[in-house]
């Protein structure tokens, strides 16, 4: 059974919200409707996003790590959020395992939003319609779109590849390789709701720096001492050759 | 969401307690039950769901598709209540209609699945909370049974106050069951606060972002203004705020309309009463602290 889903690697997200503008484009222009937004330009904006990167401090100063943490629908596997839709228009599909909307159902009513640990699913002000990510199912499913484009606008947008998208169910895709070997982890396992998306950890790198490597050992000035200098009165070499 | 659960529980209460009476009459032969009581009480009750209904309604982000709500029964509470809710109403009609033109047996009849399906609305009411389980304070029974007890009791309340102007035999067999119905409505509520305070989060940040460490903050929640994340989870008010909101829908949720009840002035004891259930729901809805709150807690 086909489970399309998001890793997102902690290690080399940088925070820089490519992802959070590409998705806010790509599925602005779309036709489901735009992710509206309240006041842009004014004093206390507000808008509908369906990817937010948030930063938080591990440790404590002066030992603290910054992790820029990415966060959108992680289409669980056992979502929370469709039984409780009373329409029916919250449901996950059966051929790849995206939780989707149907924004012509859906009444507002945002039980699913409560539903939801994750707070995944904001209500959109303008349309009064639960919206959430769709990991683009109009361009993986866009069969004119070349096929290394058929991948959601986060994933494409991303400068350091922190986002991969595949087939979580499929041992030989990138995204099954990259949870199984670099320990890829879900969110708030405690709940059950076994989320397709995972997140791979931050992993230390260390360099080991040794004396012998900040000093050739071998530096023939050291073992030869200096060069050989002419008294004072004796011609150099510099007197008599030019460079 | 307030209006609704409040109004609705009350119109419900209302009803059994016409419903109570009725089946106690007729079992003592049908002594004395004035029909302008009866009219009174189910026009209250439809009254008070209906008002209830009415708040639900435009709480909706799409209230004209509202129609579609009840599709999904098999799996969500929401759905079924969608169902109960018209078919209480509906039922209590019937049973209004028969009462008065005096076909009591057949009354009695519709009352019993009137009531049938009261006590199912309130249980699908009490368990679109009582289901989501990572929401710890509303998960258990007590959330539930507070919704039939905070109902029946505000019922009873309405009950005393028309039984006082319509049928004044039966008042004080109403004023002693909505004593009873406050004193175990408090008990309840007061338990749930009990176990609320009691509760250990099972979901942190750690859990929430998945890093191992002991010391984590947020910095940054990834938009400096709100969203609906920070409006619709958040209830804005302040520790001391909570805490008043709380005493007042202590005393005037059931310390002032017990008083009021037993001085015997019902109808301001429903007034006060309606008011406190409110602000007791307020707090319900206050004392949740749902895990995404984890994700939104500084601005930066």
């Amino acid at each position: 059974m086909t489970q399309l889903a998001l890793v997102i690697d902690l290690n080399v997200c940088v925070g820089c919200h490519a992802c959070v503008t590409s998705c806010k484009a790509w599925n602005t222009q779309g036709e489901a409707g735009p992710l509206s937004d309240q006041n842009p330009y004014g004093k206390d904006p507000s808008g509908t996003f369906f990817n937010r990167v948030q930063t938080f401090e591990v440790g404590q100063f002066p030992d603290t790590h910054t992790v820029h943490f990415p966060k959108s629908c992680l289409h669980c596997e056992d979502p929370p959020c469709v039984p409780v839709c009373p329409t029916g228009a919250s449901y996950k599909r059966a051929e790849d395992g995206i939780v989707l909307v149907d924004y012509d159902k859906c009444i507002g009513c945002k039980y699913c939003a409560w539903a939801c640990p994750y707070g995944a699913r904001e209500l959109d002000e303008a349309q009064k319609v639960m919206k959430k990510c769709t990991l683009c199912v109009d361009r993986i499913t866009d069969a004119a779109l070349a096929e290394r484009d058929r991948k959601p606008a986060c994933v494409l947008a991303c400068p350091t590849s922190a986002r991969l998208f595949g087939d979580i169910h499929d041992p030989q895709s990138e995204v099954a390789i990259a949870i199984r070997e670099q320990g890829g982890y879900a969110l708030m396992p405690e709940w059950g709701t076994h989320p397709a998306n995972h997140y791979l950890p931050r992993r230390r790198t260390e360099a080991r720096v040794r004396e012998e490597d900040l000093q050739r050992f071998d530096n023939p000035l050291k073992v030869d001492g200096l060069l050989p200098k002419p008294a004072t009165g004796e011609p150099a070499l510099d007197d008599v050759t030019t460079w | 969401m307030l209006l609704l659960t409040t109004l609705l529980g009350a119109g419900q209460g209302l009803f059994l307690a016409l419903y109570g009476a009725d089946l106690y009459d007729a079992a003592r032969g049908r002594a004395s039950f004035a029909p302008p009581f009866v009219a009174a009480a189910v026009a209250g009750s439809l009254a008070l769901a209906g008002g209830g209904l009415a708040a639900s309604f435009f709480h909706l982000g799409r209230p004209e598709r509202a129609w579609r709500s009840a599709a999904k029964w098999r799996t969500s509470w929401l759905a079924r209540e969608v169902i109960a809710l018209p078919l209480f109403m509906l039922l209590a009609a019937l049973y209004g209609v028969l009462h008065w033109l005096g076909m009591l047996q057949a009354a009695l009849f519709a009352g019993a699945l009137a009531a049938a399906a009261c006590l199912a609305l309130y249980l699908c009411t009490g368990m679109i909370y009582a289901c989501l389980k990572f929401l710890q304070e509303w998960h258990s029974p007590l959330t539930v049974l507070n919704f039939v007890l905070l109902g029946s009791a505000s019922g009873f309340t309405a009950a005393t106050a028309l039984a006082a102007w319509f049928d004044a035999a039966l008042e004080p067999g109403y004023r002693v069951a909505a004593l009873i119905l406050l004193a175990l409505a408090a008990a309840s509520r007061a338990a749930t606060l009990v176990r609320n305070a009691r509760l250990r989060p099972r979901s942190n940040l750690q859990t929430a972002i998945g890093v191992k460490h002991p010391q984590i903050a947020q910095k940054a929640q990834g938009a400096m203004g709100g969203s609906f994340n920070t409006r619709e989870f958040f209830h804005g008010a302040d520790a001391a705020r909570l805490a008043g909101v709380k005493w007042f829908a202590g005393l005037a949720g059931f310390a002032l309309p017990a008083a009021l009840l037993a001085l015997g002035s019902p109808a301001a004891a429903f007034a006060v009463q309606i008011a406190g259930l409110l602000a007791e729901r307020w707090v319900f809805f206050a004392e949740a602290r749902h895990p995404q709150n984890l994700y939104y807690q500084a601005i930066s």
